[in-house]
């Protein structure tokens, strides 16, 4: 792997909750390779999409650095930031909720360039058309229509189109396939992985549904309430998972096959509160194999086999 | 086979447009015998919940609803609505997709539960507060005393499709349908949901209609599988022999669209292209026709029935089957 | 990628459009905002009387009298030229103030619901500040001082309307900035400026100025009742309160001239509350919402 794009060192996010604080990321590191898909996975309320905020500098890391290619975004100044913003952009998970329902198609794709400074109108169309054929749209129906005249799948595309006009280097993309439909969440998967080789880009990929993950990542970061349980390359992660967390989730995916009988051994419950994190392992209170170590002392990321990473007592390779 | 507990004989839903009536439901036939468990998947608008609303007789207003839905011996079409809602609970019951909007918020668990009891079995407040205990712990919900208690925003998501399923089977319903209970939910919580609800069908032999767009959750989980398309039943068949042997190419390219597991990272997905079509201006042939890689001119011009034409058990409706 | 051809051609329909149809309540209306408006307008220029000229010989003239259509007052001032000349202050005070408490209540609220933090401390106590003041101690107080004009009036009521205006821009402003478009402008790098003028500003501005014309019609009454108590427009300047105060005193044998500006007092804010919500279902940008 050459020099990382993006790097995140002990990145730590909380805000205040009713009196208490909830550590949504808690020292977490991971490093994004230029031209890599990494996936990052867990369930609803472990800190994922914080993180992926967290990155772009919308909500302010508490501690911890965010490094992009070579430079320091945590303490960036304000003006400094919004200029590097161009290079860094985000996808979200409700396409329809992410455009301005005021506002044309047109506008909304161009919004961008107006921002970054390009003045020149016909330049702007030329760039919108463009963009907006690569996603798949036609730009002369499409621009002077309102968001809400369009499907989910179509604002996704608009989503995408407006994501990539500035080529940006980094897209992070926050559950861009969850509120879809399969058929068209299969669209919308083939078509980042097209733009990825055309745009050249390197993503940051945000879900809860390993499989979906898997149809685009290089490598996979499976997070837990806050903290990374493993990561690695995903062909391994999938061949012999060492976190019995990243077992369960590949447990959970429904198989389109009645002859796989859906396993019965999903554990009971569901992640504890973030707002009282169980003591050493947060994983534990949910773990067929935790013990009393993984009450009392928290597991560090450590290398399991070549390039895949556990953070577990006793891993299951 | 018994005599079927729900029989829906050529359902047609329309809703009025500013583009002019849209049909969402075009004559559909179901038969669902009791204890069973009938699979509908459809990617959204191909009329799925509006099939299962009109079953319910829950439409909204504007609709205009045509055809036979015979349960348990009545036609629940020219029922009064006084003896609709006495149906509603003991014997019909739904869970719908987003549990925060199903629950009222400003009432607690208990309550909910109670009432809905109270109404329609007429049970004491201790009974029923009793029986609501009952039913918590058997939808897997840990210190039952105390989550009557709670109101539904104390809850998780997981925890609230809980409760809704709980309050769904409070009354011992002959059909339970339930309407994408699990698209809102995590995959680890989606996978308990569902054993939850075929734990709970079988205990109580209860049949259930399971609406979802992913076919992967239907797979281990029902009886018979019916595949919805542009307000039609393209394709109905014994759950097994769906899988094995798939008739028509719509229900092939849903199931290529879903991510696999074996295969790399990186393999491009077998996504159906385009998209369902303006159900307010019908097509001549067959509605899947523009978007299907086996089709001619044969497709274009005429619509395929709902047959079984080869005796093999399984309905399909399309031209040049798989 | 052949999926990607083939998706070229998803949008072709024809977009929907919503036919937008508007009943009769809503062209009556129109109507008559419209009379009254350009009556108000060209008044000086009408082929009336003047409103203050006094015929002591027609005091308390009946309807359709002639020369004077709609009667004469206890003065003998003619009643249709009273009720265009009213019409005018009405209008006037009615559309100039809710002005002020727009563009001021306005800002305040959009700025204080997007940025919050301290900011919106300082407008929300300060708004509050505002609305427990009782109002007629401060019109009292403002006319003792400043002396009683239109111009006064105006302010003193429009000053007064900021609270209910910063209200609502905040409590709109505040829902949409947790909507993931505004996040999606600040991760474009866009400056606050032009997320409050962009993104935020065509989402605010309908409400409000639904609000605006609900605000319309409650001014008119408002100052149809400092009028009516005397602390409006100097007499003898007409205007619709003031009228009906001075008609009270003829109830018994002259019970026209409190119903007529009584009448078309009615009709206007009527007339602003049919426009005002007609105006919010078509300007809705989803279909299906009227």
């Amino acid at each position: 792997m050459t020099a990382p794009l993006l790097s995140v060192r002990n990145l730590v996010v909380e805000y205040p909750v009713g009196g208490k604080t909830l550590s949504a990321v808690a020292d977490v590191s991971l490093e994004v390779g230029k031209g890599e898909t990494l996936g990052l996975v867990g369930e609803s309320g472990c800190g994922k999409s914080t993180l992926g905020r967290a990155v772009l500098q919308l909500r302010r890391p508490t501690a911890g650095k965010v490094v992009f290619d070579g430079t320091e975004l945590t303490g960036l100044a304000a003006e400094k930031m919004r200029l590097m913003r161009r290079r860094l952009q985000l996808i979200f998970q409700d396409p329809i909720a992410s455009l301005n329902p005021r506002r044309t198609i047109g506008d909304i794709v161009a919004e961008p360039l107006i921002i970054g400074g390009v003045s020149d109108k016909a330049e702007r169309d030329r760039r919108v058309r463009e963009v907006l054929t690569a996603v798949g749209l036609d730009a002369d129906l499409v621009s002077g229509r309102l968001p809400h005249e369009f499907s989910g799948g179509q604002c996704q595309r608009i989503c995408i189109a407006r994501a990539l006009i500035l080529e940006p280097e980094l897209v992070i993309c926050d559950e861009p396939v969850s509120a879809l439909d399969v058929s068209i969440r299969a669209q919308i998967l083939n078509l980042l992985e097209d733009m990825k080789r055309r745009y050249g880009l390197t993503l940051l990929f945000i879900a809860h549904d390993l499989a979906v993950v898997k149809a685009v990542s290089d490598r996979i970061a499976v997070m837990y309430l806050g903290k990374l349980c493993e990561v690695g390359p995903t062909e391994k992660l999938f061949a012999q998972p060492a976190h019995p967390y990243t077992a369960l989730l590949l447990d959970a995916i429904p198989v389109p096959d009645p002859s796989v009988k859906p396993t019965a051994n999903i554990p009971v419950g569901e992640p504890p509160s973030p707002l009282a994190p169980p003591s050493g392992c947060r994983f534990r209170t949910r773990c067929p194999r935790a013990d009393a170590v993984c009450a009392e002392v928290v597991p560090p990321l450590r290398e399991i086999a070549d390039g895949q990473f556990a953070a577990c007592h006793h891993p299951l390779v | 086979m018994s005599a079927p507990l729900l029989s829906v004989e050529g359902i047609t839903v329309d809703l009025p447009t500013p583009r002019g009536p849209l049909r969402a439901v075009d004559g559909v036939d179901l038969t669902l015998a009791p204890g069973s468990t009938l699979g509908i998947v459809g990617e959204s608008g191909c009329g799925k919940t509006m099939l299962s609303r009109a079953i319910l007789q829950l439409l909204p207003k504007r609709a205009k609803l045509g055809g036979r839905i015979m349960f348990a011996g009545r036609d629940l079409v020219t029922l009064q609505p006084e003896e609709l809602r006495r149906l509603r609970g003991p014997e019909l019951a739904v869970v719908f997709q987003d549990p925060m909007t199903s629950l009222n918020p400003v009432l607690t668990i208990g309550t909910q539960i109670v009432e809905t009891l109270q109404a329609h079995l007429g049970m004491d407040t201790v009974t029923a507060m009793r029986r609501g205990v009952e039913l918590l712990a058997a939808v897997g919900i840990p210190a039952p005393e105390q989550r009557l208690r709670q109101y539904p925003h104390q809850l998780s998501g997981g925890m609230r499709q809980r409760v809704a399923i709980a309050i769904a089977l409070s009354c011992e319903p002959k059909l339970l349908i339930a309407d994408e209970p699990t698209t809102a939910l995590d995959v680890t919580v989606q996978a308990q949901i569902l054993d939850l609800l075929a734990r709970e069908q079988q205990r109580r032999h209860m049949a259930m209609i399971l609406i979802t767009h992913d076919l992967g959750v239907v797979a281990g989980r029902t009886d018979e599988v019916a595949v919805m398309y542009a307000g039609r039943v393209v394709e109905r068949a014994p759950t097994p022999k769906l899988f094995t042997r798939m008739r028509m190419p719509y229900t092939e390219a849903l199931l290529a669209a879903i991510p696999k597991l074996d295969s790399p990272p990186h393999t491009p997905l077998p996504a159906i292209a385009g998209r369902p079509p303006d159900q307010t201006r019908p097509l001549k042939g067959c509605s899947f026709e523009p978007r299907c890689r086996y089709a001619d001119d044969h497709c274009r011009s005429a619509k395929p029935p709902l047959a079984d034409p080869e005796r093999a058990g399984g309905l399909f409706a399309c031209w040049h089957p798989l | 990628m052949a999926v990607l051809e083939l998706e070229r051609d998803v949008a072709t329909e024809a977009p929907v459009r919503r036919p937008r149809r508007v009943g009769m309540l809503f062209i009556g209306s129109v109507a008559w905002i419209v009379l009254i408006g350009l009556s108000a307008i060209f008044a000086d220029w009408l082929p009336i009387q003047s409103p203050t000229d006094m015929d002591l010989l027609a005091k308390r003239a009946p309807l359709f009298s002639p020369g004077h259509i709609l009667g004469t007052d206890h003065l003998g001032r003619d009643e249709l030229s009273r009720l265009i000349y009213g019409g005018r202050v009405s209008l006037l005070v009615g559309l100039l103030a809710p002005v002020i408490g727009v563009i001021i209540g306005g800002c305040l609220g959009m700025v204080a619901g997007y940025f919050r933090g301290r900011l919106e401390t300082f407008a929300v106590g300060g708004v509050d500040v505002l609305l427990a003041f009782p109002p007629l101690v401060f019109v009292l107080a403002v006319t003792a001082f400043m002396g009683q004009s239109v111009a006064n009036i105006t302010i003193v009521i429009g000053v007064l309307g900021i609270p209910a205006f910063t209200r609502v821009a905040r409590a709109v402003t505040l829902t949409l900035s947790e909507r993931e478009f505004v996040t999606a402008a600040r991760a474009l790098g866009a400056t606050h400026s032009r997320i409050l003028m962009r993104e935020l500003l065509p989402n605010v501005a309908l409400p409000l100025l639904a609000f605006f014309l609900l605000a319309v019609a409650v001014t008119i009454v408002v100052e149809g009742a400092l009028s009516f108590l005397g602390l409006g427009v100097p007499p003898p300047t007409a205007s619709w309160g003031s009228m009906i105060g001075e008609g009270r005193e003829n109830l018994d044998i002259a019970p026209w001239l409190a119903f007529l500006p009584a009448g078309f007092m009615f009709l206007t804010v009527l007339a602003f509350n049919v426009i005002g919500d007609t105006l919010r279902a078509l300007t809705d940008p989803r279909p299906g919402a009227l």
